[in-house]
């Protein structure tokens, strides 16, 4: 079994809708809880992981000069990420497929964690 | 509340548990105080619960470690507020109810720990309350909850209902603590009042809760529940219209409950399946006979005196032998009666019993042996637990005397 990482991205419009309305929300939360427990019982998940808040800062450069963050103009931000195991990449990827986020148009970059061998 | 509290913080917790709840009560007060009470408190009361919990859980969980079973979901932001959600619904909350009421009967608690800790947590009962429906002592009661809850939080996880190979036996403890908290209701020896509806209440509210879930609704659990029926169904009629104890035989029978009764009679026919007689089944077939008369001489008491044989072959006590005792004098002549009553065995068990000495009393007034009463009513007033028994029973003595 190897480790992987879903980053969960989306637009910015689609971060901020997710939190608009308590109903729309409650449901949302629901599916997420239902494909989250579904691939826990299967015994995929290393660590749930967490959800990120759209807003925050970015340091950047020699400078280390602060901004808001992520990049206002960014197309895809990420909304949190979850540690799953898997055989390889392409069963990652297939676990991936049950994720709610796509229904709203957002995608799950599904990274291998590197083993650093020193 | 506290026993939803428990599902997610762990048995080990269970004090934390309570703080929250201690906690949610104490913010109410506070804020209603000066916006005054909303329009649903008790939604109020668990939403504020609730953040707590989860303020809680994010705070300590490092260094905590809470409900094993839950321990990945919490751990994550992804599943922490849907969970607690989850726990708080209130079919989650009848199942924590469920769990936390066979936790509490846990067999290393003797039977009136049990039903002081079901009190206690899952009836919200004060310490100081519970000491009056036992006539006990602040101090008594509150080293017995608390070292029944240490027991309890031992106990590493709560029972789990869905496991199948000791829950027989766990019910069967349920049923007994039910049983108990429902008597201490109905003769309750409290101080202030012998009849503690509350009790009554709660202890078939509870039982409700074990119809409802099919493992436990047993033909055993509806006999319980038919019995606390159609004995509630008679305590609008045990105090007569000053507030004094009326005598079984005078009560106002037109003020008894016939929803109870009829709901009573219902579980009676449900319990009729299966195997196994308890002595629930036959209590409450005795209450039904009861119930079914509508003057006092009407009574089936041969029935009556069938069924307490029964029960005597089944669980003997003296107290069963003593209300058999009485039911032959109702059904064979006071003379029967009396020599049953003295036939007893194992009567100094009943030495402390006033209702012993009171019943000898009473079928020797009617036997015309004033003075021997006279004696027995004397002993028994001596015995009496409550103001009310008292004055009962000087009205007895005062009979007695009568010439």
């Amino acid at each position: 079994m190897s480790q992987f990482v879903f980053l969960y991205r989306n637009t910015m419009q689609a971060e901020q809708e997710f939190s608009r309305s308590p109903e729309e929300m409650q449901k949302s939360m629901q599916k997420w809880m239902a494909w989250m427990k579904d691939l826990a019982e299967k015994g995929h998940i290393k660590d749930h992981g967490n959800p990120l808040e759209p807003g925050g800062k970015v340091v950047k450069g020699k400078q280390k000069t602060i901004t808001d963050g992520p990049y206002a103009e960014s197309k895809d931000i990420v909304g949190g990420y979850t540690l799953v195991e898997a055989k390889d990449l392409a069963q990652a990827a297939e676990l991936s497929k049950g994720c709610p986020i796509f229904e709203g148009g957002g995608m799950v970059e599904v990274r291998p964690v590197m083993k650093m061998d020193m | 509340m506290v026993a939803a509290l428990t599902h997610i913080f762990g048995v080990h917790n269970l004090a934390m548990a309570e703080d929250v709840v201690q906690d949610a009560f104490c913010r109410a007060l506070e804020v209603w105080k000066f916006r005054g009470v909303p329009e649903n408190p008790s939604a109020w009361l668990m939403a504020t619960a609730k953040n707590r919990a989860l303020d809680i859980l994010r705070r300590e969980r490092t260094a905590q470690t809470f409900a094993p079973e839950l321990a990945r979901l919490l751990q994550s932001e992804w599943t922490l507020a849907p969970t607690v959600q989850e726990i708080f619904k209130s079919n989650t909350i009848k199942d924590d109810q469920l769990r936390m009421m066979f936790s509490c009967c846990h067999p290393k608690l003797p039977e009136e720990a049990q039903v002081a800790l079901i009190l206690n947590i899952l009836c919200g009962f004060s310490v100081d309350e519970i000491a009056a429906a036992f006539v006990s002592g602040h101090a008594a009661i509150e080293k017995r909850i608390s070292r029944a809850k240490k027991v309890l939080a031992g106990s590493k996880r709560l029972f789990d209902v869905a496991d199948a190979r000791d829950f027989p036996e766990r019910l069967a403890a349920v049923h007994r603590a039910l049983y108990l908290l429902f008597n201490e209701g109905y003769h309750g020896a409290s101080c202030e009042s012998v009849v503690r509806a509350e009790l009554c209440q709660e202890a078939m509210r509870l039982t409700t809760l074990l119809l409802e879930h099919p493992p436990a609704a047993t033909p055993a659990t509806h006999a319980l529940s038919a019995m606390m029926c159609l004995h509630a169904a008679r305590l609008p009629s045990r105090l007569d219209d000053s507030g004094n104890l009326a005598s079984f035989l005078d009560q106002d029978r037109s003020r008894w409950d016939t929803r109870l009764i009829n709901e009573g009679q219902k579980l009676l026919d449900h319990s009729a399946t299966g195997s196994e007689l308890t002595e629930y089944h036959i209590e409450a077939a005795i209450a039904a006979t009861h119930c079914c008369a509508a003057r006092a001489e009407d009574t089936d008491w041969g029935r009556i005196v069938w069924l307490y044989d029964k029960l005597m072959q089944l669980r003997p006590s003296p107290v069963i032998a003593l209300n058999r005792a009485i039911a032959i004098a109702q059904h064979e002549g006071t003379e029967r009666g009396l020599k049953e009553i003295y036939a007893i065995k194992n009567s100094d068990r009943l030495a402390a019993y006033p209702f012993y000495s009171a019943a000898i009393g009473e079928l020797e007034l009617r036997h015309g042996r004033r003075e021997i009463a006279c004696k027995y009513f004397r002993a028994a007033l001596v015995q009496a637990r409550s103001p009310m028994e008292k004055r009962f029973l000087q009205q007895r003595v005062a009979a007695a005397q009568r010439d």
